[in-house]
């Protein structure tokens, strides 16, 4: 028979990013929704908590955990906050072409400090001409001596303006069909962050602009094979992006179930908590169900990446259901919320708010769609 | 003074944010605790941070020690992550239905089979049991002082340690100049630290020794329920409901009544 439980470890590792979700997150939230900052205060904290270090090889100052305890980790505090999943989860998607493609010297030079949060790290690959399409980026580069010049703008770039590290894809200047992918880093010469994205939800998420302005990289820079960047660029945003986005709607899945139980237990209506009507007891039902079928593929989907066999489509399953299930979820939630479900003093609001972004974020339910039926026909 | 090493006592008990999900068993007069989680006593928490800091400042090993069923060695591990170096689990059919004598009495033998340590460290009490008697209790067992209602401690070099402790009006200074002795300690002590990922990676090498009553070398008779001089004659659950009453008459005449109505409830 499958076993399907986690193993003891797997449960401590869970207790204890909830424990630091709730007890170092927690308390921020009220403060990222009202500024819409980052909080430099959680940043730290996920860095003391080794948040950034679980799938860092631990001979490069990391844990070497895996993928299973990411979304566990992530599960765990997008249950509080999904904004903070999201800064987390693109964290891991600047650090894994390091991991991936990095020569053992890039890697010794910025996996202990991505481990310890030290730098902080972002890939920037989508442009307003190409996300989930990335050859419609018009980024590109030449090579000029030892170097190569980078020009071009890339947007919706979660981290843009925090990150210290990030991974850069772009395309030959003379050759079309040839992408590279380079680390870039905070404080080169031509590269700046610039407009600031105000989204519906996720708010302490930053989100933007980065702009490249004959952008100087050294040729140490250059990640993986000159010409195969493409390759790179999606061992972030495939998997590990999907991945990543699988346990911040989990963790709103999870969140709306227990608001809506806490709300529905307390609420009495006709002389009765409002959970023992049926109407209400039907939308319990399909959030609960959607979130068991949810951790199903999703953890299926990191069980096989740990073992290192081919999970894309597993994950593209996973991110298509778990993103449409939480957005289902939190409509469900404020439903049962009443007029409560429209006051931002509820939770609720801000569920409705962040499962909105779930489902842009790493590509579209409709790519998702895309990249199951291929795998299907 | 010389603190080498340090026991810390810590009771597996149910999760107290799912408290409305436990029973009482009405034949019984025991929790029927269903599926609700064993968690760390959230005091005992503060006793394993006490512990740890002390132990990093003076360089003392500690040890977690529990009294409970066999699940209870996940709580354990826990301390193991938190940074304990070792933990036992007293763990017999036997000890079954204890009180804080007989559980105060089976945790001294615990400790003394381990060896006597230089500090004993616990919660003030437990979140299921609430007696604030195993600390004291053991400090008999184990013939030696007790301190409760700790608020600070912190290593005063050769000179021993210094404790603090409260009072209902303030708090009195206590300097222990030998071990061994018995704090229980209070949440206004300290923050307990979070468990990192990296401690659950090191506490993989470290393993959770259980002992039974062979192991102790005691009697079945002193343990458990059989060696418990209390026992529970009954147990209730506080029923909560509420309830609307329209009070008629004049504006003053209905400030009247409600302050009578509400005295009357003792809510006044």
């Amino acid at each position: 028979m499958i076993d399907f439980t986690f193993t003891e470890e797997q449960d401590l590792f869970r207790k204890a990013a909830r424990e630091f979700a709730e007890t170092m997150v927690a308390p921020r939230i009220q403060e990222m929704e009202e500024s819409g900052e980052v909080s430099l205060d959680v940043v730290k904290a996920l860095g003391e908590a080794e948040m950034m270090a679980i799938t860092i090889p631990e001979e490069f100052g990391g844990l070497g955990l895996g993928y299973t305890a990411r979304l566990i980790a992530l599960e765990e505090v997008g249950r509080v906050s999904c904004a903070v999943a999201m800064m987390l989860q693109v964290f891991a998607l600047g650090i894994e072409p390091i991991v991936k493609f990095g020569n053992n010297e890039q890697k010794k030079k910025y996996l202990p400090g991505l481990a310890t949060g030290e730098r902080l790290a972002t890939v920037g690959v989508t442009e307003p001409t190409g996300g989930s399409d990335p050859t419609g980026g018009r980024t590109v580069y030449k090579k000029d001596g030892d170097d190569y010049i980078i020009n071009g703008r890339k947007c919706f770039i979660t981290n843009s303006h925090i990150a210290d590290t990030i991974t850069v894809l772009a395309k030959d200047d003379e050759d079309p069909k040839a992408f590279s992918t380079f680390i870039v880093e905070k404080g080169m010469a031509g590269f700046k962050p610039a407009h600031e994205e105000h989204k519906v939800g996720m708010k302490g998420c930053n989100t933007g602009w980065l702009i490249f302005e004959d952008c100087r990289v050294p040729k140490d820079n250059l990640l993986g094979v000159e010409g195969k960047g493409l390759r790179v660029a999606m061992s972030a945003i495939g998997d590990v992006g999907r991945g990543g986005m699988v346990g911040c709607s989990l963790g709103v899945l999870t969140a709306c179930l227990e608001e809506a139980l806490k709300f529905a237990n307390e609420r009495v209506l006709y002389g009765k908590p409002i959970i023992k009507l049926p109407a209400i007891q039907d939308k319990i039902a399909m959030m609960k169900l959607d979130l068991e079928a949810g951790r199903l593929l999703g953890y299926r989907a990191s069980a096989l990446q740990d073992q290192g066999a081919r999970c894309d489509t597993e994950f593209a399953m996973a991110k298509y259901y778990t993103a449409e299930a939480a957005q289902r979820a939190a409509k469900m939630a404020a439903d049962i919320h009443g007029g409560y479900g429209c006051m931002n003093e509820y939770a609720i609001t801000r569920y409705l708010r962040d499962s909105f972004v779930l489902g842009p974020s790493a590509g579209t339910s409709d790519v998702m769609k895309v990249i199951i039926a291929r795998s299907a026909m | 003074m010389n603190v080498r090493k340090i026991v810390v006592c810590v009771k597996a008990v149910p999760d107290p944010k799912r408290a409305s999900e436990i029973r009482i068993d009405p034949r019984t007069k025991t929790l029927t605790r269903a599926d609700v989680p064993l968690v760390i006593n959230q005091l005992d928490r503060h006793a394993m941070e006490a512990a740890l800091k002390l132990a990093g400042e003076v360089g003392a090993e500690v040890t977690a020690i529990s009294m409970g069923p066999p699940p209870a060695a996940a709580v354990l591990k826990e301390c193991l992550a938190m940074g304990a170096g070792r933990a036992v689990l007293l763990s017999d059919r036997s000890f079954a239905g204890a009180d804080a004598y007989a559980t105060a009495y089976t945790l001294a033998k615990g400790i003394e089979v381990d060896g006597m340590p230089d500090l004993v460290v616990c919660g003030m009490s437990s979140s299921d049991g609430s007696t604030e008697w195993v600390a004291p209790e053991l400090s008999v067992f184990l013939d030696c002082p007790v301190v409760t209602g700790v608020i600070g401690l912190e290593a005063t070099g050769n000179a021993g340690l210094k404790v603090s402790a409260r009072l209902d009006n303030g708090y009195r200074v206590v300097k222990v100049n030998g071990g061994p002795v018995v704090l229980a300690v209070t949440r206004e002590l300290n923050t307990p630290r979070n468990i990192s990922f990296s401690g659950i990676i090191k506490a993989r090498k470290k393993e959770v020794a259980i002992w039974n009553l062979e192991r102790l070398g005691i009697a079945a008779a002193a343990v458990g329920q059989d060696g418990s001089p209390t026992i529970i004659s009954g147990m209730r659950v506080a029923e909560s409901t509420r309830k609307v009453q329209m009070i008629e008459g004049t504006r003053e005449a209905k400030a009247e009544e409600l302050v009578r109505l509400l005295a009357a409830a003792g809510v006044l």
